[in-house]
């Protein structure tokens, strides 16, 4: 993992704000951004550790654990809700058998509300791994999974 | 001759099967012997028309949709290459009343161009406001915007020009333009589709800014959410670059402009400019105390200009066509066009770009057709999850920033979400406040505190706990989030409270849940 920082950092040497890039960076990489690399990014940095944890936990993109294979989004915003997103993410919680925040014990998919996806025309919307469905019943989510699960 | 057929790669059209729709129009050509040649456009914003497949036809483009993989292999049999009869013909795209009309200046090329195609962008005008711009003096350009009437359409609707003028006049090495992107409004999508349909017209917008008050870098602070515009955005910067819009020499100007797009991370506080800022510059989105003003003193310390993508995006037409041609659309002092976005429980959701002055009702039934479910709209919340929920008596206010604020609502950024008369208040109400309390940055108390203690006083008149009391207390508490906040989240967090309570108190009122 090491060198992996070391060449993300590397790459974002004089940038000017850098450690959201810097973090983007790592969990592109990685999925997540662990803990043990926060010190060495502030030494990096010239920031302190708790500047560094500070801007990775008050973010809600930035994970501090690995995530599911897949990760489910819903969306809890007004226009989904008008259009049965409230059904709509219980069904997913009842169907993955987790709730929002948690993965899969087979560790296959993370579920996470997600305040609004931009496709409020096609409500209710879900994204799964920067795939974006609209107009989504619960037999359509249904039917993404099983394309999901189908993959080897 | 190769037939040209259009289908949308907007983030809206593909989550409902646009690409399966454009890959079954190639198979099926292919298999067919048929020469077609696949375009891909942003959307018209008849978003529920999508997927939307236009075939050129002559001179006009002709609609059919929606369309599934299904309806291929009939649409080719019905030859609708050649303008053919079928059941889900719509007849040329242009004069589908609901796009007909509408008065499209800042999306006048939103569903048309190629959005990554530089060329076509030229063909369509693209760059002839930068042009002008470039004959001019910052001062005149400035003024050009100001006299335009152009009020921020990110959602506080300050003018523009005096934006900018303070910029232009405040002396510094450096100074930055930023585009707010983070557009994380429940119900709005225009800045999304602006970016993924014409993203030439957002940098070129930037690059006038930049030209106006002597800006030499600039930042467009993307939401995370939205992966297909950092594409389209990232594709059209490199074009830009490489035809040497963008860079050193600014169209042969002798100017630097340098631009680049910076990811969110999920924060709806980074939409506020001063949290923006903060997240560019690499820290928490935390809200900063004003004056200074980022126009004054901003980005890494520099006089700033932070406008929304749709004020942005709508200075070329007012550069090109000039700011009395652009003035002279709208009311009152709410000038110019306006892209509304109607979403939530509506049968014909989508994009409408119109001079101010439309009154919701004319949205909600002649555009939007009414709900979705067919019940009857029992209310909108126009302007996002901080906008007040309007009720039915109240739809034939104007779309109009003066209008709005006058029954105690505002315009924001445009979105307006319809719910039907299944919709319990008290929950929604209930939302706001946990809304609030998910996504506050957690400076102020009155917005960090009060919207959990917002939360659970709700819950106790839910629970039919001395809901006298804890009504008065709920009132109480949104006054002080009011007056106590320092920006809009905690400030306009009871906009839809209150609203709610208003017009919908017998929701509140209902035996008592457990």
């Amino acid at each position: 993992m090491t060198e992996e920082l070391s060449d993300i950092l590397d790459a974002h040497a004089g940038v000017p704000g850098p450690l959201l890039l810097v973090l983007h960076a790592i969990q592109r990489r990685l999925g997540f951004v662990p803990a043990d690399a926060v010190p060495y990014i502030a030494e990096r940095l010239n920031l302190s550790r708790a500047e560094v944890h500070g801007v990775l936990s008050f973010y809600h993109h930035f994970r501090r654990a690995a995530p599911g294979r897949h990760v489910v989004q819903v969306c809890r915003a007004e226009s989904c809700q008008a259009m049965g997103g409230d059904a709509l993410a219980r069904h997913a919680q009842t169907r993955l058998g987790i709730q929002f925040h948690e993965t899969t014990p087979d560790g296959e998919f993370s579920l996470e509300p997600v305040y609004c996806l931009g496709n409020c025309a096609c409500s209710p919307a879900v994204m799964i791994d920067e795939e974006l469905f609209g107009r989504v019943s619960p037999e359509q989510f249904d039917a993404l999974l099983a394309t999901l699960d189908d993959e080897p | 001759m190769s037939a040209v057929v259009y289908v949308s790669r907007d983030a809206a059209a593909l989550s409902v099967g646009a690409e399966g729709v454009a890959r079954a129009i190639a198979r099926e050509a292919a298999s067919r012997g048929i020469e077609v040649t696949l375009k891909r456009h942003g959307t018209r914003g008849m978003c529920w028309l999508e997927p939307l497949v236009e075939v050129v036809v002559g001179s006009e483009r002709v609609a059919y949709g929606p369309v599934t993989e299904r309806d291929i292999p009939g649409l080719f049999a019905a030859d609708f290459l050649h303008n053919g009869a079928h059941a889900l013909r719509l007849g040329c795209v242009e004069e589908i009343p609901y796009f007909a009309g509408q008065q499209r200046l800042t999306f006048e090329r939103v569903g048309v161009i190629e959005p990554t195609n530089l060329t076509d962008y030229l063909q369509h005008n693209g760059y002839e406001g930068l042009r002008r711009a470039l004959s001019m003096q910052p001062a005149e350009i400035v003024q050009a915007v100001t006299d335009s009437g152009l009020r921020g359409r990110g959602g506080a609707a300050f003018p523009t020009g005096i934006k900018w003028k303070t910029v232009l006049d405040t002396p510094a090495s450096h100074k930055y333009v930023t585009c707010n992107a983070d557009e994380g409004d429940s119900g709005t999508f225009a800045d999304r589709m602006l970016m993924e349909g014409d993203p030439f017209l957002l940098i070129e917008g930037m690059t006038i800014a930049a030209v106006a008050v002597g800006a030499t870098q600039g930042y467009i602070y993307l939401r995370i959410e939205y992966p297909h515009a950092e594409r389209a955005l990232t594709e059209a910067i490199r074009s830009a670059y490489d035809a040497g819009y963008l860079g050193a020499d600014v169209a042969g100007s002798g100017r630097r402009f340098d631009l680049e797009v910076r990811m969110g991370a999920g924060a709806y506080i980074c939409g506020e400019e001063t949290s923006m800022l903060e997240s560019l510059e690499g820290r928490r989105g935390e809200v900063r105390v004003r004056p200074p003003l980022p126009a004054v003193k901003g980005l890494f310390g520099r006089p700033t200009i932070v406008n929304n993508v749709i004020s942005l995006a709508s200075v070329p037409v007012i550069l090109r066509r000039g700011a009395q041609f652009y003035r002279d659309f709208g009311v009152g002092r709410s000038r110019g066009t306006v892209p509304i976005q109607l979403a939530g429980n509506i049968k014909r959701a989508g994009l409408v770009e119109r001079a101010f002055g439309l009154s919701l009702r004319e949205l909600l039934y002649d555009y939007g057709g009414g709900s979705a479910s067919g019940r009857p709209i029992r209310t909108v919340q126009v302007g996002g999850p901080l906008g007040a929920y309007i009720p039915e008596s109240q739809f034939d206010t104007a779309i109009d920033y003066e209008a709005l604020s006058g029954i105690g609502a505002l315009l924001g950024h445009g979105g307006i979400v319809a719910f039907d008369d299944s919709v319990d208040m008290a929950r929604m109400a209930r939302y706001a406040m946990e809304f609030c309390a998910i996504e506050s940055c957690g400076k102020c108390t009155p917005c960090r505190i009060g919207s959990t203690r917002g939360v659970e006083v709700i819950d106790r008149i839910l629970h039919g706990v001395d809901r006298e009391g804890n009504l008065q207390l709920l009132e109480e508490l949104c006054e002080t989030m009011v007056e106590g906040s320092l920006c809009g989240l905690g400030g306009m967090a009871p906009f839809p409270v209150r609203s709610a309570l208003r017009h919908f108190r017998d929701d509140f009122l209902k035996p008592p849940t457990r």
